[in-house]
Protein backbone atom coordinates (compact mmCIF):
# COMPACT_ATOMS: atom_id res chain seq x y z
CA UNK A 1 0.00 0.00 0.00
CA UNK A 2 0.98 3.58 -0.93
CA UNK A 3 1.35 5.37 2.54
CA UNK A 4 0.19 8.87 2.62
CA UNK A 5 0.25 11.72 5.37
CA UNK A 6 -3.12 11.42 7.02
CA UNK A 7 -4.25 15.10 6.22
CA UNK A 8 -3.81 14.28 2.69
CA UNK A 9 -5.64 10.70 2.99
CA UNK A 10 -8.67 12.57 4.58
CA UNK A 11 -8.82 15.00 1.93
CA UNK A 12 -8.80 12.57 -0.65
CA UNK A 13 -11.86 10.78 1.05
CA UNK A 14 -13.62 14.05 1.25
CA UNK A 15 -13.23 14.74 -2.45
CA UNK A 16 -13.61 11.15 -3.53
CA UNK A 17 -17.59 11.00 -3.39
CA UNK A 18 -17.86 14.83 -5.79
CA UNK A 19 -15.04 13.46 -7.93
CA UNK A 20 -17.35 10.02 -8.12
CA UNK A 21 -20.07 12.13 -9.36
CA UNK A 22 -18.46 14.15 -11.70
CA UNK A 23 -17.17 10.87 -13.15
CA UNK A 24 -20.38 9.79 -13.73
CA UNK A 25 -21.54 12.41 -15.50
CA UNK A 26 -17.95 11.73 -17.73
CA UNK A 27 -19.21 8.55 -18.29
CA UNK A 28 -22.91 9.27 -18.79
CA UNK A 29 -21.22 11.98 -22.00
CA UNK A 30 -18.64 9.45 -23.19
CA UNK A 31 -22.17 6.85 -23.59
CA UNK A 32 -23.51 9.63 -25.26
CA UNK A 33 -20.41 10.83 -27.46
CA UNK A 34 -19.60 7.33 -28.42
CA UNK A 35 -22.69 5.00 -28.27
CA UNK A 36 -21.10 1.79 -30.05
CA UNK A 37 -18.52 2.15 -26.61
CA UNK A 38 -21.22 0.77 -24.32
CA UNK A 39 -22.39 -1.56 -26.91
CA UNK A 40 -18.53 -3.15 -27.05
CA UNK A 41 -18.77 -3.17 -23.06
CA UNK A 42 -21.79 -5.01 -22.59
CA UNK A 43 -20.37 -8.00 -25.39
CA UNK A 44 -17.18 -7.93 -23.30
CA UNK A 45 -18.61 -8.28 -20.34
CA UNK A 46 -21.38 -10.74 -21.50
CA UNK A 47 -18.30 -13.22 -23.06
CA UNK A 48 -17.04 -12.73 -19.46
CA UNK A 49 -19.92 -13.77 -18.01
CA UNK A 50 -21.82 -16.53 -19.72
CA UNK A 51 -19.68 -19.18 -18.36
CA UNK A 52 -21.28 -18.50 -15.44
CA UNK A 53 -24.73 -18.23 -16.68
CA UNK A 54 -24.25 -20.76 -18.78
CA UNK A 55 -23.28 -22.93 -15.32
CA UNK A 56 -26.67 -21.33 -13.56
CA UNK A 57 -28.67 -21.78 -16.19
CA UNK A 58 -28.89 -26.14 -15.45
CA UNK A 59 -30.33 -25.76 -11.54
CA UNK A 60 -32.54 -22.73 -13.02
CA UNK A 61 -34.24 -24.72 -15.77
CA UNK A 62 -34.55 -27.67 -12.90
CA UNK A 63 -36.32 -25.05 -10.91
CA UNK A 64 -38.85 -23.69 -13.90
CA UNK A 65 -39.16 -27.16 -14.97
CA UNK A 66 -40.40 -28.51 -11.68
CA UNK A 67 -42.70 -25.15 -11.01
CA UNK A 68 -44.21 -26.34 -14.45
CA UNK A 69 -44.40 -29.61 -13.28
CA UNK A 70 -46.61 -28.10 -10.49
CA UNK A 71 -48.71 -26.44 -12.97
CA UNK A 72 -49.32 -28.93 -15.03
CA UNK A 73 -50.41 -31.20 -12.38
CA UNK A 74 -52.82 -28.30 -11.37
CA UNK A 75 -53.92 -28.05 -15.32
CA UNK A 76 -54.36 -31.72 -15.12
CA UNK A 77 -56.82 -31.96 -12.26
CA UNK A 78 -59.54 -29.53 -14.37
CA UNK A 79 -58.82 -30.76 -17.60
CA UNK A 80 -59.30 -34.21 -16.25
CA UNK A 81 -62.95 -32.73 -14.57
CA UNK A 82 -63.52 -30.85 -17.91
CA UNK A 83 -63.14 -34.11 -19.67
CA UNK A 84 -65.14 -36.55 -17.12
CA UNK A 85 -68.28 -33.76 -17.59
CA UNK A 86 -67.69 -34.08 -21.34
CA UNK A 87 -67.62 -37.79 -21.37
CA UNK A 88 -70.50 -37.90 -19.88
CA UNK A 89 -72.16 -35.61 -21.98
CA UNK A 90 -70.62 -37.76 -24.74
CA UNK A 91 -72.06 -40.73 -23.34
CA UNK A 92 -75.64 -39.72 -23.51
CA UNK A 93 -75.44 -38.73 -27.02
CA UNK A 94 -73.37 -42.21 -27.89
CA UNK A 95 -76.68 -43.46 -26.68
CA UNK A 96 -78.97 -41.05 -28.47
CA UNK A 97 -76.91 -41.57 -31.56
CA UNK A 98 -77.49 -45.54 -31.10
CA UNK A 99 -81.47 -45.51 -30.79
CA UNK A 100 -81.47 -43.20 -33.57
CA UNK A 101 -79.56 -44.81 -35.58
CA UNK A 102 -81.84 -47.93 -34.50
CA UNK A 103 -84.67 -46.17 -35.47
CA UNK A 104 -83.34 -44.63 -38.42
CA UNK A 105 -82.30 -48.69 -39.56
CA UNK A 106 -86.22 -49.62 -38.98
CA UNK A 107 -88.02 -46.65 -40.60
CA UNK A 108 -85.83 -47.20 -43.66
CA UNK A 109 -86.94 -51.03 -43.55
CA UNK A 110 -90.20 -50.30 -44.12
CA UNK A 111 -89.75 -47.63 -46.79
CA UNK A 112 -87.75 -49.56 -48.67
CA UNK A 113 -85.24 -46.67 -48.66
CA UNK A 114 -82.46 -46.37 -51.86
CA UNK A 115 -79.11 -46.52 -49.71
CA UNK A 116 -76.52 -44.13 -50.99
CA UNK A 117 -73.13 -45.36 -52.38
CA UNK A 118 -70.05 -44.20 -50.64
CA UNK A 119 -68.13 -42.19 -52.32
CA UNK A 120 -64.76 -42.90 -53.52
CA UNK A 121 -62.31 -40.36 -52.59
CA UNK A 122 -58.17 -39.94 -53.09
CA UNK A 123 -55.98 -38.18 -50.52
CA UNK A 124 -54.09 -35.19 -51.56
CA UNK A 125 -51.02 -33.35 -50.34
CA UNK A 126 -51.72 -29.01 -50.62
CA UNK A 127 -48.01 -28.55 -52.02
CA UNK A 128 -48.96 -24.53 -52.47
CA UNK A 129 -51.28 -21.54 -51.28
CA UNK A 130 -52.22 -19.35 -53.48
CA UNK A 131 -50.80 -18.42 -56.91
CA UNK A 132 -53.16 -18.97 -60.01
CA UNK A 133 -55.84 -16.38 -60.84
CA UNK A 134 -57.90 -16.88 -57.66
CA UNK A 135 -56.58 -15.02 -54.39
CA UNK A 136 -57.62 -18.18 -51.99
CA UNK A 137 -56.75 -21.28 -53.67
CA UNK A 138 -54.36 -24.21 -52.90
CA UNK A 139 -52.90 -26.24 -55.18
CA UNK A 140 -52.21 -30.10 -54.74
CA UNK A 141 -50.22 -32.46 -55.69
CA UNK A 142 -52.11 -35.33 -57.43
CA UNK A 143 -50.65 -38.14 -59.65
CA UNK A 144 -51.66 -39.42 -63.40
CA UNK A 145 -53.41 -42.06 -61.62
CA UNK A 146 -55.94 -40.60 -60.09
CA UNK A 147 -58.74 -39.57 -62.09
CA UNK A 148 -59.05 -35.90 -60.75
CA UNK A 149 -61.86 -33.87 -62.41
CA UNK A 150 -63.20 -30.43 -62.16
CA UNK A 151 -66.29 -30.00 -59.96
CA UNK A 152 -64.80 -32.75 -57.25
CA UNK A 153 -65.14 -31.53 -53.49
CA UNK A 154 -62.48 -31.39 -51.51
CA UNK A 155 -62.53 -31.63 -47.73
CA UNK A 156 -60.46 -31.87 -45.14
CA UNK A 157 -60.57 -33.61 -41.52
CA UNK A 158 -63.20 -31.15 -40.29
CA UNK A 159 -65.27 -30.07 -42.83
CA UNK A 160 -65.70 -28.17 -46.55
CA UNK A 161 -62.84 -26.80 -47.98
CA UNK A 162 -63.85 -26.20 -51.37
CA UNK A 163 -63.98 -27.02 -55.09
CA UNK A 164 -61.60 -28.32 -57.38
CA UNK A 165 -61.03 -25.55 -60.39
CA UNK A 166 -58.11 -27.06 -62.60
CA UNK A 167 -56.69 -30.57 -63.51
CA UNK A 168 -53.09 -30.70 -64.36
CA UNK A 169 -51.74 -33.97 -64.74
CA UNK A 170 -49.92 -34.18 -61.59
CA UNK A 171 -51.37 -31.27 -59.78
CA UNK A 172 -55.18 -29.92 -59.06
CA UNK A 173 -56.10 -26.16 -57.83
CA UNK A 174 -58.99 -26.19 -55.21
CA UNK A 175 -60.83 -23.10 -55.09
CA UNK A 176 -61.23 -22.36 -51.43
CA UNK A 177 -64.53 -21.99 -49.71
CA UNK A 178 -63.54 -18.35 -48.84
CA UNK A 179 -62.22 -16.75 -52.31
CA UNK A 180 -64.21 -14.10 -53.78
CA UNK A 181 -65.31 -16.19 -56.88
CA UNK A 182 -66.75 -19.19 -54.47
CA UNK A 183 -70.28 -19.42 -54.52
CA UNK A 184 -71.81 -22.55 -52.33
CA UNK A 185 -75.22 -23.34 -52.19
CA UNK A 186 -76.03 -24.18 -48.20
CA UNK A 187 -78.59 -25.28 -46.04
CA UNK A 188 -79.03 -23.74 -42.45
CA UNK A 189 -79.77 -27.19 -40.39
CA UNK A 190 -82.18 -25.77 -38.16
CA UNK A 191 -84.20 -23.91 -40.24
CA UNK A 192 -83.79 -25.83 -43.40
CA UNK A 193 -83.75 -22.89 -45.27
CA UNK A 194 -81.32 -22.45 -48.56
CA UNK A 195 -78.79 -19.85 -48.96
CA UNK A 196 -75.44 -19.22 -50.73
CA UNK A 197 -72.29 -19.03 -49.11
CA UNK A 198 -70.28 -16.31 -51.08
CA UNK A 199 -66.63 -16.04 -50.39
CA UNK A 200 -65.25 -12.60 -49.78
CA UNK A 201 -61.26 -13.31 -49.32
CA UNK A 202 -61.75 -12.88 -45.85
CA UNK A 203 -61.13 -15.58 -43.50
CA UNK A 204 -65.30 -15.97 -42.97
CA UNK A 205 -67.49 -16.17 -45.83
CA UNK A 206 -70.97 -14.58 -45.84
CA UNK A 207 -74.05 -15.69 -46.32
CA UNK A 208 -76.76 -14.41 -48.56
CA UNK A 209 -79.50 -14.92 -50.62
CA UNK A 210 -81.84 -16.82 -47.57
CA UNK A 211 -85.28 -16.66 -48.21
CA UNK A 212 -87.79 -14.17 -46.62
CA UNK A 213 -89.04 -14.75 -43.13
CA UNK A 214 -85.67 -16.47 -41.88
CA UNK A 215 -82.90 -15.05 -39.68
CA UNK A 216 -79.52 -17.20 -39.83
CA UNK A 217 -78.88 -17.30 -35.99
CA UNK A 218 -75.56 -16.99 -34.41
CA UNK A 219 -74.68 -20.41 -33.55
CA UNK A 220 -76.46 -22.48 -36.41
CA UNK A 221 -74.54 -25.20 -38.68
CA UNK A 222 -74.08 -24.80 -42.27
CA UNK A 223 -74.17 -28.08 -44.47
CA UNK A 224 -73.78 -28.14 -48.21
CA UNK A 225 -76.95 -28.35 -50.15
CA UNK A 226 -77.90 -30.60 -53.19
CA UNK A 227 -79.18 -27.31 -55.05
CA UNK A 228 -78.09 -27.50 -58.55
CA UNK A 229 -76.56 -30.96 -58.49
CA UNK A 230 -73.21 -29.28 -57.50
CA UNK A 231 -72.90 -30.76 -54.27
CA UNK A 232 -73.94 -33.82 -52.46
CA UNK A 233 -76.20 -32.79 -49.55
CA UNK A 234 -75.38 -32.66 -45.58
CA UNK A 235 -71.73 -31.95 -45.99
CA UNK A 236 -70.43 -30.26 -42.90
CA UNK A 237 -69.31 -26.48 -43.60
CA UNK A 238 -69.42 -24.21 -40.86
CA UNK A 239 -71.32 -22.24 -37.91
CA UNK A 240 -73.16 -19.10 -38.63
CA UNK A 241 -71.87 -16.08 -36.54
CA UNK A 242 -73.10 -12.81 -36.71
CA UNK A 243 -70.27 -10.01 -37.72
CA UNK A 244 -69.81 -6.88 -36.08
CA UNK A 245 -72.30 -5.18 -38.19
CA UNK A 246 -75.07 -7.89 -37.46
CA UNK A 247 -74.11 -9.33 -40.84
CA UNK A 248 -74.04 -13.36 -40.55
CA UNK A 249 -71.21 -14.76 -41.62
CA UNK A 250 -70.24 -18.64 -41.71
CA UNK A 251 -67.29 -19.70 -39.62
CA UNK A 252 -65.76 -22.47 -41.24
CA UNK A 253 -64.93 -25.65 -39.55
CA UNK A 254 -61.91 -26.77 -41.70
CA UNK A 255 -58.96 -25.17 -41.21
CA UNK A 256 -58.08 -22.95 -44.10
CA UNK A 257 -55.01 -21.43 -43.02
CA UNK A 258 -53.05 -24.72 -42.41
CA UNK A 259 -54.27 -26.83 -44.81
CA UNK A 260 -51.74 -29.77 -45.33
CA UNK A 261 -53.75 -32.55 -46.87
CA UNK A 262 -57.43 -32.82 -48.42
CA UNK A 263 -59.92 -35.61 -49.50
CA UNK A 264 -61.17 -35.24 -52.77
CA UNK A 265 -64.80 -36.80 -53.07
CA UNK A 266 -65.84 -37.69 -56.40
CA UNK A 267 -69.79 -37.84 -56.09
CA UNK A 268 -70.49 -37.95 -59.45
CA UNK A 269 -72.29 -34.98 -59.91
CA UNK A 270 -72.07 -33.11 -63.02
CA UNK A 271 -73.94 -29.86 -61.83
CA UNK A 272 -72.13 -27.61 -62.98
CA UNK A 273 -70.27 -27.33 -66.28
CA UNK A 274 -66.90 -26.92 -66.59
CA UNK A 275 -66.42 -23.44 -68.56
CA UNK A 276 -65.05 -25.05 -71.81
CA UNK A 277 -68.46 -27.59 -72.26
CA UNK A 278 -70.70 -24.63 -71.98
CA UNK A 279 -72.01 -24.65 -75.45
CA UNK A 280 -70.82 -21.23 -77.33
CA UNK A 281 -72.75 -19.29 -79.87
CA UNK A 282 -71.82 -20.72 -83.06
CA UNK A 283 -71.25 -18.28 -86.03
CA UNK A 284 -73.67 -19.51 -88.26
CA UNK A 285 -72.72 -20.78 -91.64
CA UNK A 286 -74.59 -20.84 -95.09
CA UNK A 287 -75.63 -17.30 -94.70
CA UNK A 288 -74.40 -14.23 -94.67
CA UNK B 1 -9.97 -5.21 25.86
CA UNK B 2 -6.99 -5.44 27.78
CA UNK B 3 -3.41 -5.21 26.02
CA UNK B 4 -0.99 -7.92 26.56
CA UNK B 5 1.60 -6.76 29.53
CA UNK B 6 4.42 -7.25 27.15
CA UNK B 7 3.39 -4.01 24.67
CA UNK B 8 4.37 -0.89 25.43
CA UNK B 9 0.81 1.06 26.01
CA UNK B 10 1.45 3.75 23.41
CA UNK B 11 2.34 1.87 20.72
CA UNK B 12 0.40 0.39 17.86
CA UNK B 13 -2.37 -2.22 19.31
CA UNK B 14 -1.83 -4.47 16.30
CA UNK B 15 1.13 -6.74 16.00
CA UNK B 16 2.62 -5.63 12.39
CA UNK B 17 0.54 -7.22 9.60
CA UNK B 18 1.67 -10.19 8.64
CA UNK B 19 0.64 -11.68 4.91
CA UNK B 20 -2.28 -13.23 6.64
CA UNK B 21 -3.36 -11.23 8.28
CA UNK B 22 -3.04 -8.65 5.07
CA UNK B 23 -5.01 -10.79 3.13
CA UNK B 24 -7.79 -10.84 5.91
CA UNK B 25 -8.30 -7.11 5.98
CA UNK B 26 -8.08 -7.15 2.14
CA UNK B 27 -10.58 -10.04 1.91
CA UNK B 28 -13.05 -7.91 4.39
CA UNK B 29 -12.08 -4.60 2.70
CA UNK B 30 -13.29 -6.26 -0.27
CA UNK B 31 -16.23 -8.17 0.95
CA UNK B 32 -19.09 -5.84 0.44
CA UNK B 33 -18.16 -4.54 -3.25
CA UNK B 34 -17.36 -7.94 -4.29
CA UNK B 35 -20.63 -9.24 -2.88
CA UNK B 36 -22.95 -6.89 -4.37
CA UNK B 37 -20.92 -7.64 -7.81
CA UNK B 38 -21.54 -10.97 -7.57
CA UNK B 39 -24.98 -10.64 -6.57
CA UNK B 40 -25.83 -8.41 -9.58
CA UNK B 41 -24.67 -10.67 -12.29
CA UNK B 42 -26.99 -13.25 -10.37
CA UNK B 43 -29.52 -11.37 -10.48
CA UNK B 44 -29.36 -10.26 -14.51
CA UNK B 45 -29.10 -14.09 -15.07
CA UNK B 46 -32.30 -14.44 -17.52
CA UNK B 47 -35.30 -15.46 -15.14
CA UNK B 48 -38.60 -13.52 -15.71
CA UNK B 49 -38.25 -11.12 -12.78
CA UNK B 50 -38.48 -7.32 -14.07
CA UNK B 51 -35.52 -5.52 -13.17
CA UNK B 52 -34.17 -7.00 -10.63
CA UNK B 53 -30.35 -5.94 -10.94
CA UNK B 54 -31.66 -2.41 -9.21
CA UNK B 55 -33.30 -4.50 -6.76
CA UNK B 56 -30.38 -5.92 -5.71
CA UNK B 57 -28.12 -3.61 -5.75
CA UNK B 58 -29.59 -0.82 -3.96
CA UNK B 59 -30.05 -2.76 -0.64
CA UNK B 60 -26.50 -3.57 -0.30
CA UNK B 61 -25.18 -0.64 -1.36
CA UNK B 62 -27.18 1.37 1.13
CA UNK B 63 -26.50 -1.41 3.80
CA UNK B 64 -22.82 -1.45 3.27
CA UNK B 65 -22.93 2.75 3.19
CA UNK B 66 -24.72 2.63 6.60
CA UNK B 67 -22.59 -0.19 8.21
CA UNK B 68 -19.37 -0.29 6.64
CA UNK B 69 -18.55 2.62 4.82
CA UNK B 70 -14.60 2.18 4.17
CA UNK B 71 -15.42 -0.67 2.52
CA UNK B 72 -18.59 0.79 0.20
CA UNK B 73 -16.38 4.11 -0.76
CA UNK B 74 -17.38 6.15 -3.76
CA UNK B 75 -14.71 4.40 -6.31
CA UNK B 76 -16.56 1.08 -5.23
CA UNK B 77 -20.07 2.55 -5.70
CA UNK B 78 -18.91 4.35 -9.17
CA UNK B 79 -17.84 0.43 -10.48
CA UNK B 80 -20.83 -1.03 -9.17
CA UNK B 81 -23.01 1.77 -10.74
CA UNK B 82 -20.99 1.05 -14.01
CA UNK B 83 -21.25 -2.65 -14.01
CA UNK B 84 -25.13 -1.92 -13.46
CA UNK B 85 -25.00 0.12 -16.09
CA UNK B 86 -23.49 -2.85 -18.53
CA UNK B 87 -25.73 -5.46 -17.08
CA UNK B 88 -28.96 -3.85 -17.98
CA UNK B 89 -29.68 -1.75 -21.07
CA UNK B 90 -29.80 1.88 -19.63
CA UNK B 91 -27.92 4.22 -21.29
CA UNK B 92 -24.48 4.70 -19.49
CA UNK B 93 -23.91 6.42 -16.46
CA UNK B 94 -27.59 6.25 -15.10
CA UNK B 95 -26.74 3.64 -12.76
CA UNK B 96 -23.94 5.01 -11.72
CA UNK B 97 -25.51 8.42 -10.81
CA UNK B 98 -27.88 6.45 -8.95
CA UNK B 99 -26.16 4.23 -6.36
CA UNK B 100 -23.76 7.49 -5.98
CA UNK B 101 -26.63 9.16 -4.78
CA UNK B 102 -27.75 6.86 -2.98
CA UNK B 103 -24.35 6.08 -1.49
CA UNK B 104 -24.07 10.13 -0.51
CA UNK B 105 -27.45 10.53 1.15
CA UNK B 106 -27.01 6.89 3.09
CA UNK B 107 -23.62 8.32 4.17
CA UNK B 108 -24.70 11.78 4.98
CA UNK B 109 -27.66 9.89 7.51
CA UNK B 110 -25.59 7.32 8.59
CA UNK B 111 -24.86 8.71 12.18
CA UNK B 112 -28.75 9.17 12.23
CA UNK B 113 -29.50 5.49 10.88
CA UNK B 114 -27.20 3.29 12.44
CA UNK B 115 -28.23 4.26 15.98
CA UNK B 116 -32.25 3.64 14.81
CA UNK B 117 -34.06 0.60 14.89
CA UNK B 118 -34.39 -2.16 11.60
CA UNK B 119 -37.83 -1.20 11.06
CA UNK B 120 -36.83 2.64 10.83
CA UNK B 121 -33.92 1.90 8.63
CA UNK B 122 -36.26 -0.49 6.30
CA UNK B 123 -38.64 2.52 6.26
CA UNK B 124 -35.72 4.99 4.93
CA UNK B 125 -34.29 2.49 2.59
CA UNK B 126 -37.94 2.06 1.14
CA UNK B 127 -38.04 6.26 0.61
CA UNK B 128 -34.84 6.09 -0.87
CA UNK B 129 -35.45 2.99 -3.09
CA UNK B 130 -38.60 5.18 -4.58
CA UNK B 131 -36.31 8.02 -5.02
CA UNK B 132 -33.48 6.09 -6.54
CA UNK B 133 -35.97 4.17 -9.13
CA UNK B 134 -37.83 7.17 -10.16
CA UNK B 135 -34.49 9.16 -10.49
CA UNK B 136 -32.52 5.80 -12.28
CA UNK B 137 -36.48 6.59 -14.84
CA UNK B 138 -35.66 9.95 -15.06
CA UNK B 139 -32.18 9.60 -16.09
CA UNK B 140 -33.15 6.96 -18.54
CA UNK B 141 -35.58 9.34 -19.80
CA UNK B 142 -33.02 12.46 -20.23
CA UNK B 143 -30.43 10.03 -21.41
CA UNK B 144 -32.56 8.31 -23.83
CA UNK B 145 -34.60 11.38 -25.04
CA UNK B 146 -37.77 9.27 -24.65
CA UNK B 147 -40.02 8.19 -22.35
CA UNK B 148 -39.60 4.59 -21.11
CA UNK B 149 -42.45 3.11 -19.25
CA UNK B 150 -42.27 3.98 -15.39
CA UNK B 151 -43.97 0.53 -14.23
CA UNK B 152 -40.75 -1.48 -14.40
CA UNK B 153 -38.68 0.92 -12.41
CA UNK B 154 -41.50 1.29 -9.70
CA UNK B 155 -41.39 -2.61 -9.90
CA UNK B 156 -37.70 -2.26 -9.44
CA UNK B 157 -38.45 -0.16 -6.04
CA UNK B 158 -40.82 -2.36 -4.91
CA UNK B 159 -38.51 -5.74 -4.99
CA UNK B 160 -36.17 -3.72 -3.75
CA UNK B 161 -38.01 -2.57 -0.47
CA UNK B 162 -39.14 -6.26 -0.39
CA UNK B 163 -35.49 -7.47 -0.59
CA UNK B 164 -34.12 -5.31 1.72
CA UNK B 165 -35.12 -7.44 5.12
CA UNK B 166 -33.96 -10.17 3.51
CA UNK B 167 -30.66 -8.93 2.24
CA UNK B 168 -30.08 -6.90 5.40
CA UNK B 169 -30.36 -10.44 7.75
CA UNK B 170 -27.82 -12.03 6.26
CA UNK B 171 -25.35 -9.02 5.74
CA UNK B 172 -25.62 -8.20 9.50
CA UNK B 173 -25.01 -11.70 10.37
CA UNK B 174 -21.41 -11.32 8.26
CA UNK B 175 -21.01 -7.62 9.36
CA UNK B 176 -20.92 -8.86 13.13
CA UNK B 177 -18.67 -11.79 12.21
CA UNK B 178 -16.39 -9.56 11.06
CA UNK B 179 -16.26 -6.87 13.61
CA UNK B 180 -15.93 -9.84 15.55
CA UNK B 181 -13.09 -11.02 13.75
CA UNK B 182 -11.57 -7.59 13.81
CA UNK B 183 -11.77 -6.62 17.54
CA UNK B 184 -10.27 -9.97 18.37
CA UNK B 185 -6.34 -9.14 17.90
Amino acid sequence: MIRLSIPLRQALARLSLPLMIAAAFGVMLLGKADALLAERLRSHLADALSPIYAALAEPMSAVRGAVEEVQALAQLREENAALREENDRLRRWHSAALALESENEMLRRQLSFLPEAAPAFVTARVVADGGGTYARAVLLATGPQHAIRKGQVALDDRGFVGRVTEVGSRSARVLLATDMNSRIPVTLESSRARALMVGSNAARPRLSQWPEGVMPVDGERVVTSAEAGAFPAGLPVGVVRLSDHGAPEVELFARLDRLDAVRLFDYGLRGILPPEAVARPEPRQGRR
Amino acid sequence: MANPPFRRPEGRPAPAPGLLRRIDAFARLAFPGVSTAVLMVLAAAPVSLPSPVLAAALPCVAFWTVFRPAAMSPPVTFALGLLMDLLTMAPLGAGVLVLLAVHAAALRLRRFLARQSFLAVWLAFCVAAVGAAALYWALQALLALRLPPIAPAMHGAMLAAGLYPLIALVLTRIHEAMRIAENTP
